[in-house]
């Protein structure tokens, strides 16, 4: 209950207020509005107009991945109110501060949207309806117990009166907060847990809404960035008379140690100035990094005596030892780059006393902190406003150097509102990289086909080590792990092997590394899932047998795995020139699985068929479920057919989508979308099928052509020749 | 100074002749829900109609259209988001992050304005347009639904 707390509608209008900052805005802006206007709220999660509009707050972002909607549901579901009326709004992280944090956390990272908010929101919603239930029941002077609330309407039950939620919205917001709340049974959810439409698309249709990238505000100028390209070189000087005197062009700066902006009326006379203003680099010590010297780096880390230990049982490198009959692969996971659609961005206004930033952020707490270092201000004089991200992808999470940039380059023009706005290239030389990694494995077979031991050595970057150092315990990064674990309720492995080693060389390149979506799932699922593909034919064995044979004590990884198989019709024979591969794993609370049919002609690859199954304990929206399943799959083929940034001279190779390419349309399997909530917890969903995307493919292409490929993306690998 | 028309409105702009068509919209005009991908022509992001057809208006210099062109953008598809592509975005609830919705849209509608019946393969060559969270497959089931009721 320590989230729902009673809030004196005076003090939150004093914090708005002074949020609002006297801006005047092209936008809307959550509390913008003059105090005099605002609407009394329930509680921090329900406002309620007197036209029973009901306004839902919610803390997380929304970038396309639904929890928006699915949050809003579960606030609604408690709140009995009536659906159509819903709408939302988002918070700031100043408000939050202000208000003890009255709305948790707000980072929309890691899968954890509803997941690790549902209690909460929904307590929220249910507050807000006894206190309205309560106001009514006052108002009639009858006891609140006869009372009952259905669709906005709060009935009397023996007399048969009524009122509206909105009727009665002022007198609620000076109740007292129940003590205690009994939140419904899912099984009794009527809005919460249904296929409902998103509340965010009605403006996508008509160029309505608003990203980041669309702020605008009176006397705003804009800044086009270029920060050194080789990793971890530095400004050393520009020539700002060059290109002073261009259209537009208002001011040339000096941005932290890294880069250089020019400041123009608009972006792309900034940038058309920026292309053309010579600026010299210090390199520094990185000029000669190249992919294949980070290759090397790694390659040793896979035989170094020494690494950290994930997970293990039994004797594996004994039991390898004497083995009979081994198998050995090595496999390599690429960087890539995040390439959301909307190039990062963000609208800062520095006054001396005040610094407000407009950002699409996953992590406005985050963005927040930037904003106040890069202002050089208390937290308390600083404010981030969110706007609806063009995609997240986990770029606009720990990696907060758009703001800090946008801060940098508002405060040596005060009283300006800057907007600055990367350039696609400056976006994909400037990643926090999916972080490369490489991973050995060698399993050991008995007579009879089973596997006695496995040991898996991955070598490579650690994430955690580059962005929160602290996150370390004892120099160890235990989310490399992620997928691999020994039990536990996050990302348990699905095997029970006898003699098992998973342990991790780290080897950092300086080559900055993110969080990108999915995560260390991504490469741990090939590593693991194409490895045991390849045990299962060592064996001589189906490989959903061959797996089967292991799961035993892991009924929730197996289930999934098996409703894929079914689906796609494992145990009969596929379409003449169709194979099939299957993958399945657990990351982000949720058990996922996927099977594939692909054909391969004149090393042509088409992926026909995706069958996706996911249990992710409750299921809030299952359209949106399904959205972010099928979107897993562009996202994870993407990477496997085309996903790699490679390293030459320091810097990244690729700038564009002409050299970075993704999945298209074409190429866009039919994907057949299996939620099976079993109850019991709550997973994610925004993440984890991406993991199972590239595996089963590559198996099924191992079907197909008995080929192994060991390295993607496909795009580099020639399937013609077998 | 460069005279555009622009969902049927003529404009006069201030810009330098070889600033892309895409910023004059976005910059000048404020029509913003033509959006930036990539600067390439690559993604589609800044698809927009220019005399009906879909034409990517970040690597066209606004000098390249003619007075008397029109340019329609997503805010002059229609009235009140009311066009049969987009009746069938709203009944598919097609977008995620919406980002590359306008340009996607715009595709679509020049698509079916041409070819009442698109098979797969119409839209495999027509519509390749950059989605990054997945919509692909709503899209296209978008398309024939638009293509039914046009």
């Amino acid at each position: 209950m320590n989230a729902i707390s009673k809030l004196s509608r005076r003090s939150f209008l004093v914090g708005t207020a002074a949020t609002a900052g006297g801006l005047s805005l092209g936008f809307h802006v959550p509390f913008a509005a003059a105090a005099g206007d605002l609407p009394p709220e329930v509680n921090a999660w329900v406002v309620v107009k007197p036209d029973d509009t009901v306004v839902i707050r919610i803390a997380r972002s929304e970038m396309g991945q639904g929890s928006l909607t699915g949050l809003a549901q579960l606030v609604a579901e408690e709140l009995a109110c009536d659906w159509s009326k819903v709408t939302t709004e988002y918070p700031t992280p100043g408000q939050n501060l202000a208000r003890d944090n009255a709305w948790g956390d707000m980072s929309t990272t890691g899968s954890r949207a509803i997941r690790r908010s549902h209690e909460y929101v929904r307590q929220g919603g249910a507050a807000a309806r006894e206190m309205l239930i309560a106001a009514a029941a006052e108002q009639w002077s009858v006891p609140a117990s006869e009372c009952s609330a259905a669709d906005s309407i709060i009935t009397h039950q023996p007399s048969g009166r009524t009122v509206t939620y909105g009727q009665v919205a002022d007198a609620a917001a000076r109740q007292t907060p129940p003590a205690e709340i009994t939140l419904k049974d899912p099984k009794d959810w009527t809005i919460a847990g249904k296929p409902l439409l998103r509340l965010d698309t009605a403006d996508k249709l008509t160029g309505k809404q608003k990203y980041g990238i669309d702020l605008t505000q009176p006397n705003m100028l804009n800044a086009a960035v270029r920060a050194c390209p080789v990793f971890g070189g530095k400004l050393a000087g520009f020539d700002a008379a060059a290109v002073e005197k261009m259209p537009g062009v208002r001011k040339v700066v000096q941005v932290d140690d890294t880069a250089v902006a020019v400041v123009a009326d608009t972006w792309w006379r900034a940038k058309t100035a920026l292309d053309a203003l010579p600026i010299t680099w210090d390199e520094g010590s990185n000029a000669n990094l190249s992919s294949a010297t980070i290759a090397d780096m790694l390659a040793e880390g896979l035989e170094s005596k020494e690494s950290f230990v994930g997970n293990s049982s039994g004797d594996a490198p004994g039991v390898l030892a004497g083995a009979g009959k081994v198998i050995t692969a090595t496999y390599a996971y690429p960087y890539q780059s995040h390439a959301t659609m909307e190039p990062m961005n963000a609208l800062a206004l520095y006054t001396g006393e005040r610094c407000e930033v407009w950002a699409p952020t996953q992590s406005a707490e985050s963005s927040l902190e930037t904003a106040a270092e890069a202002a050089g201000l208390p937290i308390g004089q600083c404010d981030v406003h969110k706007v609806h991200l063009g995609g997240g992808f986990g770029r606009r999470g720990a990696g907060q150097d758009y703001v800090r940039q946008a801060v940098s380059i508002a405060k040596q023009m005060p009283g300006t509102p800057i907007k600055l706005i990367w350039s696609r290239e400056e976006d994909m030389l400037h990643d926090f990289y999916h972080p490369t990694t490489q991973c050995k494995l060698t399993g050991a077979l008995d007579a009879e086909g089973n596997l006695t031991a496995l040991h898996m050595r991955i070598s490579g970057q650690s994430i955690l080590a580059a962005l929160r150092p602290g996150a370390l315990k004892d120099g160890m990064d235990s989310a490399v792990f992620q997928g691999l674990n020994d039990g536990g309720e996050e990302s348990a492995f699905g095997y029970t092997i006898d003699n098992l080693l998973i342990d991790h060389a780290m080897r950092n390149p300086p080559v900055r590394p993110g969080f990108w979506r999915g995560v260390n799932l991504n490469q741990n699922a090939i590593y693991l899932e194409c490895f045991m593909d390849e045990l299962a034919r060592a064996a001589g064995k189906d490989p959903l047998a061959f797996r089967r044979a292991l799961m035993a004590n892991h009924p929730k990884h197996l289930a999934v795995l098996n409703a894929v198989a079914e689906r796609i019709g494992w145990e009969s024979a596929p379409p003449q020139g169709v194979h099939r591969g299957l993958a399945q794993i657990m990351g982000y609370g949720s058990y996922v699985a996927a099977a594939a049919e692909v054909s391969v002609s004149d090393g042509q690859l088409r992926i026909h068929r995706i069958v996706a199954a996911t249990d992710p304990g409750h299921a809030v929206n299952p359209a949106q479920i399904e959205r972010q399943v099928e979107g897993s799959f562009v996202y994870g083929l993407s990477a496997c057919l085309y996903g790699e940034c490679t390293v030459k001279g320091g810097r990244m190779e690729q700038e564009n989508f002409d050299t970075y390419n993704v999945l298209r349309m074409a190429e866009m399997p039919k994907v057949e979308t299996i939620i099976m909530p079993s109850g019991g917890f709550w997973g994610g969903v925004g993440e984890p099928t991406i993991a199972v995307a590239a595996p089963a493919v590559l198996n099924a292409i191992f079907a197909a052509t008995g080929k192994r490929i060991r390295r993607i993306p496909l795009v580099n690998q020639d399937l013609g020749s077998v | 100074m460069a005279r555009i028309t622009v969902n049927g409105i003529p404009h006069d702009v201030d810009v330098e002749p070889d600033t892309p068509l895409l910023w004059v919209l976005r910059e000048q005009l404020g029509l913003t829900g033509t959006k930036y991908g990539c600067g390439v022509a690559q993604c589609g992001a800044c698809t927009v109609h220019v005399d009906g057809a879909a034409t990517r208006s970040c690597a066209l210099p606004v000098s390249a259209v003619e007075p008397n062109q029109n340019v329609t953008t997503i805010e002059g598809l229609s009235p009140d988001g009311g066009h049969a592509v987009q009746k069938a975005w709203l009944a598919l609830d097609v977008p995620q992050c919406g980002y590359c919705q306008a340009g996607m849209i715009m595709a679509a509608a020049a698509l079916v304005a041409q070819n009442k019946s698109p098979t797969d393969a119409d839209i495999d060559a027509e519509m390749t347009n950059i989605c990054r969270c997945g919509t692909y497959n709503r899209v296209r089931a978008a398309i024939k639904r638009a293509a039914e009721e046009a």
